[in-house]
């Protein structure tokens, strides 16, 4: 169990990420609008949806890739814009890319270097330690197209990490893994939760096994459906609607 | 074969070409990993439509050519971005056109007569002194470009997304990769031929992929590559009088299926036998 509340105060000075009335458009078109909540150090959110819910424009706001039509996105307790190690859905043109393992995690630590050209010690050693707590180490001098899809998760995973320690985020990780992989996955980003205290922002589709995992839960359909901890959510109509009705055990 | 080097405009083109097909070379990683090596087909389509303008104005063929060609680069790059058009569709409607109205204008001004085989084709006779001079200079940006923003370049190359939230400005390399693009082809488009320059961007690259698997590999390998095959296709165009932008293509096409047959072969599993068969 967590020790705090069911309901994040507002404005809580330890809250990393809080949206107060945010809205996201497209074009003059809002996509998502209304939304209310708190990602606090060592939460673990959950964002559900279908298809075209704005789930992936909420990801667009987090990241401060889009600026809100309406509210605010606000970022605290010293959090910075950079410091939310974002594992973005791969691209096709990804998947067959000549780098290494090593090259694609150390990447992770270009945001923290600003205009020096080269990486320092301290960014190759925080590469090493990503790649071996994701027991990936052995791999680092691999191609990364010659990796199977779920040892590329880990590597962008450890990317990540290499990008921030306190907030990640997951857009779709399992998205075209097969259900054992999947599950490794999951439990892996909840083992690095546990242990780092690691904020962790997930978006999946793939609600039912994300929910066993997360700390709370965001619901959008073009708007903020639900938004608390996952056993209300689980006893709510909407997540009683929702969990029931995907068809298959 | 140092007697070529005796004859100035040779001399001038080697070197111009040298510089022109290394800044291609490493220009062309970043564009055909990114999937945007089309761009560099549509803009050479692009410049000859430009450079038969220039013909028909009677102005210098680099003034008129150079501002379009960028803004060509520029359109090109928006439109592959945002897809609402096919990027490829689009580019393939843009360099036809272009094409086509270079066709046109150069038919009504000096009638369709060997200038345009020299356009489409190439002439080793092309590149000026200027020409050379410019080919200096983008040379030395290109490379202060790359040893400076390496990793912002790789890391803009493999996830722009990732990229962009770690707060790299994605859209200016972008921007700076289309220009440079833009710049290298107009003044490499005279000596390799409009239809057949965009090679120089699109081979290297390809072929250092088949057998490097570091970003760091591909790029260097695509650098030398680039330059030893310009080098034997100019010599051979020398020695057998075949047209310059031809031979080196041609140079460049065995050095891929070279390349291609080398990665083919799977050295691990030949290591491990030669390792069996020993003592």
């Amino acid at each position: 169990m967590r020790q705090f509340d069911d309901t994040h105060p507002t404005g809580d000075h330890t809250a990393l990420i809080t949206c107060r009335g945010a809205a996201f458009a497209y074009e003059g078109e809002t996509v998502v609008s209304g939304l209310n909540f708190e990602v606090r150090a060592g939460d673990y959110l959950c964002v559900v949806g279908e298809n075209g819910s704005g789930k992936s424009t909420l990801v667009k706001g987090l990241l401060g890739l889009k600026t809100p039509q309406s509210g605010q996105v606000l970022l605290g307790d010293g959090l910075g814009q950079n410091e939310i190690g974002y594992l973005p859905q791969q691209t096709a043109a990804q998947k067959d890319f000549p780098a290494s393992v090593y090259e694609v995690v150390l990447s992770g630590r270009l945001g923290r270097r600003g205009f020096r050209p080269f990486y320092t010690r301290a960014d190759r050693a925080a590469a090493e330690e990503n790649l071996r707590r994701l027991d990936v180490l052995s791999l680092r001098r691999k191609c990364y197209r010659e990796l199977s899809g779920g040892q590329q998760q880990r590597v962008l995973l450890a990317r990540a990490l290499c990008a921030a320690q306190r907030a990640l985020l997951l857009d779709e990780p399992a998205a075209g893994l097969d259900p054992v992989v999947t599950r490794e996955m999951y439990r892996l980003i909840e083992q690095i939760n546990r242990e780092t205290g690691v904020a962790v922002i997930m978006v999946s589709h793939d609600v039912r096994s994300a929910v066993g995992y997360a700390s709370h839960i965001l619901h959008l359909r073009h708007e903020q459906v639900f938004f608390g901890r996952t056993a209300d959510y689980a006893a709510s109509a909407e997540g009683r609607a929702f969990l029931g009705g995907d068809g298959h055990a | 074969m140092l007697e070529m080097l005796s004859y100035p405009f040779l001399a001038r083109a080697l070197a111009g070409g040298l510089m022109l097909s290394l800044c291609a070379a490493l220009l062309g990683v970043s564009l055909v990993l990114k999937r945007y090596a089309m761009i560099g087909d549509g803009l050479s389509h692009v410049g000859f439509g430009a450079v038969a303008l220039a013909t028909a104005l009677g102005a210098a063929p680099l003034t008129v050519a150079l501002p379009i060609v960028v803004a060509a680069a520029f359109l090109l790059l928006r439109v592959s971005q945002n897809g609402k058009l096919k990027g490829d569709a689009a580019i393939a409607l843009l360099s036809t056109s272009a094409l086509a109205v270079g066709v046109v204008i150069l038919s009504l001004t000096t009638g369709m007569n060997v200038d345009v085989n020299s356009y489409l084709f190439g002439s080793v006779l092309a590149l000026s002194g200027t020409d050379v001079t410019l080919s200096v200079v983008l040379t030395a940006v290109v490379l202060v470009l790359f040893a400076l923003f390496y990793h912002k370049i790789f890391a803009v190359t493999f996830d722009e997304n990732f990229a962009r939230a770690t707060g790299v400005r994605a859209g200016v390399y972008n921007t700076a990769l289309a220009l440079l693009t833009a710049v290298t082809i107009v003044l490499g488009m005279r000596m390799m031929g409009a239809l057949l320059i965009s090679s120089l961007i699109i081979f290297p690259a390809l072929t250092s992929m088949r057998i490097c698997k570091t970003f760091k590999g591909v790029t260097l390998c695509a650098a030398v590559l680039s330059a030893v095959c310009f080098l034997l296709g100019m010599t051979g165009s020398y020695l057998y009088a075949t047209p310059t932008g031809a031979s080196v293509v041609l140079v460049n096409l065995a050095a891929f299926l070279l390349f291609w047959g080398l990665g083919l072969i799977p050295w691990q599993a030949l290591r491990g036998l030669l390792r069996g068969a020993g003592p």
